[in-house]
C-alpha cells in the first residue's frame, strides 16, 4: 500500500536525519537523545509495516470504541505512578541520608529530583489525562475517536517525550526552569505531539453525535489549549547549537521569572486542576450513576476558574525583585481562586447527594471523595499561603512541599487511581476488578501516607521558618543555617515513611490491575457492609407458656 | 499621580465594579429558569445507553 | 444526527452556542486563559521601573557562564534560591536584598523556590576557594549537619563548555550586551581565567571586578570545579551597595 510504504519511508528518513544529528553532535547528552530518536523511528517504522494490514481498519469499525490507546495509557498510567514514586522515595531518602547520593553525578539528588517531579507530573499524570481523555471524549461524544492513527502517534510519541526528558535529566540536560527543564528540542518533540493531541481530541467533538459537548471536555479542552500556550511561550529559547543540548531562555530575571511561574502555576492550574477536574466531572457521576450536582455550577466553575487561575502565578514570587504591583495582583487573584476551587468541589462531593451511603459500600467512590476532600484542602491552602503575610515564612520552605504533595498525593493521584480501577473491568471487558478489597488496602495505605507526608512536612516548614527568623535576647540571629537542617531531619524521616505507605499503596493497586488485566477474579467475600440472612429475617416464635408453679 | 496609582485607583473603584457585574449577570444568566431542561438533558447525557450503538436514547 | 428534545435554536447568543461549538469554545476559553498573563506579564517588559538602573551589573564572563550551566546541569536551583527577600533576618543572614538588575543578563533567571540549603545569591567572596573545593568534594568535611550531595567528580573533569564564542552569540541575541571583541576571545578568556597569574588586564576592563586565578587548585587542568567556584565567587558581588543606596527610592 503506498500510504504504509510513505510512513515507513518517512519514519527511517527521520532516523537517517536523527542518525547524521547524531553524528554531528556537540555534546555526548544530545548525541544519546539524538540515538533514542532514531530508535524510536526506527521501532515506529518497523511497527508501521507490521500493522499495516490492521491499520487499514482502524478508522472503519463504527460499532465499537476504539479504546486500545486507553488500554496503554492505564498500563502506562500505572507504570510511570511506580516510578516516579519510587523515584520520589529514593530523593526523600537522600534528603534524610545523603549517603545515598551514592558519590556519582547521575544520582545526585538535584538531577533525581527533575526526574521525580516529571516522572508524577507528566508521565503518571499525563499519561492519566491522555487516556481518559480518550475515554471520555468517545462516551461523551458517542463516536468514535477522530484520525485513530495520529491518536497512536500521540500516545507513543508522548511516551517518546518521557524518556527524553528522564534521560536527559540524568545526563544533565536541562533549561533550569522547573517544571519546564526539557531543553529546546525535547519541548519541539512535545509541541508536535501536543498539536496531534489537540487534533485528535478536537476531531472527535467535531464528530460527535450528541448534540450538546459535554462539561468534562471543556475542561479537557482549556487544558490542551492552555498547557499548549504556556509551554509555547515559557519555553522560548534560543539554542547554541543546532546539533546540541544547550539553549538559552528569550527571556532574563524578572521578566523570566514572571513567565515561568505563570507557566508553573498554571502547569498546576490547568495539568493539574482542569484536566483532572475533567476526570472528576465524568467518573464521579459514572460511578455514583448519577447525574453531577448542578450542571450551571459546572458552567461558572468552568469560566470562573479558567479565568482566574491564569492571574496568580506571581504568588510564587512574593517579596522577591518582581514588581509590587504584580505580587498583588497574584495575591488577591490567588484568593479569589478559592471560590470557584469549591465550588468544584462542591458540586462534584454532592454528586453523591442521596447516595452518601456508597461511601460506605462502594470502595471506588470512597477514593474519589477522599481525593476531593484533598482537593478542598490543598485548595484552601493555597490561597492562605498566597497570602503575603503567611507567605513571607512558608516560602522556600518544605511548607510548600507538603502543600503540593497534599494536592498531588491526596488529589491527583487518588482521582486517577480511582478512575483506572473504574476503566480496568471495563476496558479488558472483565466482569470486576481483580479484588475489590485491595481497594481498601490501597484507600488506607494512601491516606496513612498522605497524613505522614504532609503533617511532618507542615512541622518541617513551620520549624525551619520560625527559626530562620528567629532572634535572640541579644539582637542577634540565634541559628544558623546548619542547625536548622538539623532540626528538621525528625520530619524528613516521617516524610520518607509516608511516601513508602503511598508507594505501597501504589503498589497494591499495580497488581490489582496487573491481576485483573490477566483476567484473574479474587475469591473474597463481596463488598456489603451489612450482611443479610434471610434466615434470620423473621420474628421469633412464641415461647411455650409454662405452668406456674 | 503615576501610572500605577491610576490603574490602582481604576482597578480598586470601576474595574471592581464592573467584574462584579460582570460575574453577577453571568451568574444570573446561567442559573436563569429557562435553561432548566437544556441543563437537566446535559446532566444526564452521559448516562444515554452506554457504551452502545449511538442510536440510543432514554 | 438523531432528533434531540429540546427547542429550535433561537437566534442570538446563549450559552448553549458554545456548548456546541468546539471552535468557539476553544477560541473563548483561549481569550479567557490569555487575559491574566498579558495584563500580568507584558508590562514587565516595557515598564521602566520593572529593573531600576544599578551601577555594577554586568554580563557573565565566559568562565563564570560556564560555571553558571554547571550550577544549572547539576540542579543546584532546586535547594538553592538566590532571591533574598527585604526581611531583616535574610538581609542580617545573607546581604542586602536582591535587586531585579542584578539578574538582568540572567538567561534563565535561577531566584529558585526552594531553601534546602542557603541562599547563594551574596556567597560571592564569604568562603576561600579552598573552602569551596573541600565543601563541594564532601559538604559534611566542612558543615557537618550538611545534607548536600558530593560534588567530587568536578574536580577531576575538565572543563568542555563547548565553543563559548557560540555561547555568547546566542546570549547576544537575546539580548545580552557582548561586544564583538568578548565573542572573538570568548575561548581564550575562559582559560585565562582560571590561570593563576595570568595578565587578566584586559578581561577586568570588559568585565569589571572579574576575579582570575586557579580555583580549583590544580593548576594542570582547567576543571568544572574551576568554572562552578569562579560563578559562586561572583555572586552577588558586582554591585557597591554603600554606592547603591542612594538609588533606592524612598518609602
Amino acid at each position: 500500500m503506498p500510504a504504509t510504504l510513505a510512513k515507513s519511508g518517512g519514519l527511517f528518513l527521520a532516523m537517517v536525519v536523527a542518525l547524521v544529528a547524531m553524528a554531528q553532535a556537540q555534546d555526548s547528552a544530545f548525541a544519546i537523545h539524538m540515538g533514542i530518536m532514531a530508535l524510536a523511528a526506527l521501532i515506529a517504522a518497523v511497527a508501521v509495516m507490521a500493522t499495516s494490514s490492521t491499520t487499514r481498519r482502524l478508522g472503519h469499525d463504527e460499532s465499537h470504541y476504539d479504546d486500545a490507546p486507553v488500554r496503554w495509557g492505564v498500563i502506562a498510567t500505572t507504570f510511570w505512578g511506580v516510578v516516579g514514586l519510587l523515584a520520589g522515595l529514593f530523593i526523600a531518602l537522600q534528603l534524610a541520608y545523603p549517603v545515598l547520593n551514592l558519590g556519582l553525578e547521575y544520582t545526585t539528588f538535584g538531577r533525581l529530583r527533575p526526574l521525580h517531579t516529571s516522572a508524577v507530573i507528566f508521565a503518571f499524570g499525563g499519561n492519566a489525562l491522555l487516556c481518559t481523555s480518550f475515554f471520555v471524549v468517545q462516551r461523551s461524544c458517542r463516536a468514535r475517536l477522530a484520525f485513530p492513527g495520529l491518536a497512536r502517534f500521540v500516545f507513543w510519541g508522548y511516551q517518546l517525550f518521557i524518556v527524553l526528558a528522564a534521560t536527559g535529566y540524568v545526563l544533565g540536560v536541562t533549561e533550569g526552569k522547573e517544571y519546564a527543564e526539557p531543553e529546546w528540542y525535547v519541548d519541539l518533540w512535545l509541541t508536535v505531539v501536543w498539536v496531534a493531541y489537540l487534533i485528535v481530541f478536537g476531531g472527535t467533538v467535531l464528530k460527535r453525535r450528541e448534540p450538546h459537548i459535554y462539561v468534562a471536555n471543556w475542561f479537557y479542552l482549556a487544558f490542551i489549549i492552555t498547557v499548549a500556550m504556556l509551554h509555547l511561550v515559557n519555553n522560548l529559547s534560543l539554542p547554541v547549537s543546532l546539533v546540541g543540548a544547550k539553549s538559552y531562555s528569550a527571556f532574563a530575571g524578572v521578566q523570566d521569572a514572571l513567565t515561568q511561574w505563570w507557566y508553573g502555576h498554571n502547569a498546576v492550574g490547568f495539568f493539574l486542576t482542569a484536566g483532572f477536574l475533567a476526570m472528576m466531572y465524568y467518573f464521579v457521576p459514572k460511578q455514583a450513576e448519577r447525574p453531577v450536582y448542578s450542571y450551571r455550577l459546572s458552567i461558572i466553575h468552568f469560566w470562573s476558574l479558567i479565568f482566574l487561575y491564569i492571574w496568580a502565578g506571581p504568588h510564587h514570587l512574593h517579596y522577591t525583585a518582581l514588581p509590587d504591583w504584580a505580587q498583588s495582583l497574584g495575591m488577591v487573584f490567588s484568593i479569589m481562586l478559592w471560590m470557584p476551587s469549591w465550588g468544584g468541589m462542591i458540586n462534584g462531593l454532592m454528586t453523591l447527594n442521596g447516595a452518601w451511603d456508597k461511601i460506605r459500600t462502594d470502595p471506588i467512590i470512597r477514593m474519589m471523595v477522599l481525593a476531593l476532600a484533598f482537593y478542598g484542602m490543598s485548595t484552601f491552602e493555597g490561597p492562605m499561603m498566597s497570602i503575603k503575610s503567611v507567605n513571607s515564612l512558608s516560602h522556600y520552605t518544605d511548607w510548600t512541599i507538603g502543600h503540593v504533595h497534599s494536592g498531588a498525593l491526596g488529589w491527583n493521584g487518588m482521582i486517577t487511581f480511582a478512575c483506572m480501577y473504574y476503566l480496568a473491568p471495563r476496558l479488558w471487558n472483565r466482569q470486576r476488578l481483580y479484588s475489590l478489597r485491595l481497594i481498601n488496602w490501597h484507600f488506607w495505605l494512601a491516606t496513612g501516607g498522605i497524613v505522614f507526608y504532609t503533617a511532618s512536612m507542615w512541622v518541617a516548614g513551620i520549624t525551619q521558618g520560625l527559626m530562620w527568623r528567629e532572634y535572640g535576647a541579644d539582637g542577634y540571629l540565634v541559628n544558623s543555617f546548619a542547625e536548622t537542617v538539623a532540626a528538621i531531619h525528625p520530619m524528613f524521616l516521617l516524610r520518607a515513611f509516608g511516601g513508602l505507605l503511598y508507594l505501597s499503596g501504589a503498589l497494591v493497586f499495580a497488581w490489582n490491575i496487573a491481576m485483573t488485566i490477566a483476567g484473574r477474579i479474587r475469591a473474597e467475600a463481596p463488598m456489603t457492609e451489612t450482611p443479610y440472612d434471610a434466615r434470620a429475617d423473621r420474628p421469633l416464635p412464641a415461647p411455650a407458656l409454662q405452668p406456674a408453679e | 499621580m503615576s501610572g500605577y496609582d491610576t490603574l490602582r485607583h481604576f482597578a480598586d473603584s470601576w474595574g471592581l465594579l464592573a467584574m462584579t457585574i460582570l460575574f453577577i449577570s453571568f451568574v444570573g444568566f446561567t442559573f436563569r429558569p429557562g435553561a432548566n431542561r437544556r441543563h437537566h438533558d446535559a446532566a444526564h447525557m452521559i448516562f444515554r445507553a452506554d457504551d452502545q450503538s449511538n442510536q440510543g436514547r432514554e | 444526527m438523531a432528533s434531540h428534545p429540546e427547542t429550535p435554536r433561537k437566534a442570538g447568543f446563549s450559552h448553549r452556542t458554545l456548548e456546541r461549538n468546539i471552535t468557539l469554545l476553544g477560541l473563548l476559553s483561549l481569550v479567557t486563559v490569555a487575559i491574566g498573563g498579558i495584563v500580568e506579564i507584558a508590562p514587565l517588559f516595557w515598564v521602566d521601573s520593572t529593573i531600576e538602573k544599578v551601577e555594577g551589573v554586568r554580563p557573565y564572563t565566559p568562565l563564570e557562564l560556564a560555571g553558571r550551566n554547571i550550577y544549572m546541569r547539576e540542579g543546584c536551583y532546586v535547594c538553592h534560591s538566590q532571591m533574598v527577600r527585604p526581611f531583616k533576618d535574610e538581609v542580617e543572614r545573607y546581604g542586602h536584598y536582591s535587586l531585579a538588575a542584578e539578574s538582568m543578563y540572567d538567561h534563565p533567571f535561577q531566584w529558585g523556590s526552594k531553601r534546602t540549603g542557603p541562599d547563594l545569591a551574596r556567597v560571592g567572596g564569604r568562603y576561600s576557594d579552598e573552602w569551596h573545593r573541600e565543601h563541594l568534594k564532601d559538604p559534611r568535611s566542612v558543615v557537618p549537619e550538611s545534607i548536600m550531595p558530593p560534588y567530587a567528580f568536578l574536580a577531576e573533569k575538565p572543563l568542555k563548555a563547548g565553543d563559548m564564542a557560540a555561547h555568547f552569540k546566542a546570549l547576544r541575541a537575546v539580548g545580552v550586551p557582548y561586544s564583538d571583541k568578548d565573542i572573538a576571545s570568548a575561548n581564550a578568556d575562559l582559560t585565562l581565567q582560571a590561570t593563576q597569574d595570568a595578565d587578566a588586564s584586559d578581561l577586568q576592563a570588559r568585565f569589571p571586578k572579574a576575579q582570575a586565578r586557579d580555583f580549583d587548585g590544580n593548576p594542570q587542568m582547567v576543571s568544572e570545579m574551576d568554572a562552578l567556584i569562579a560563578y559562586l565567587q561572583m555572586l552577588g558581588t558586582l554591585v557597591d551597595f554603600k554606592a547603591a543606596e542612594a538609588q533606592e527610592q524612598p518609602k
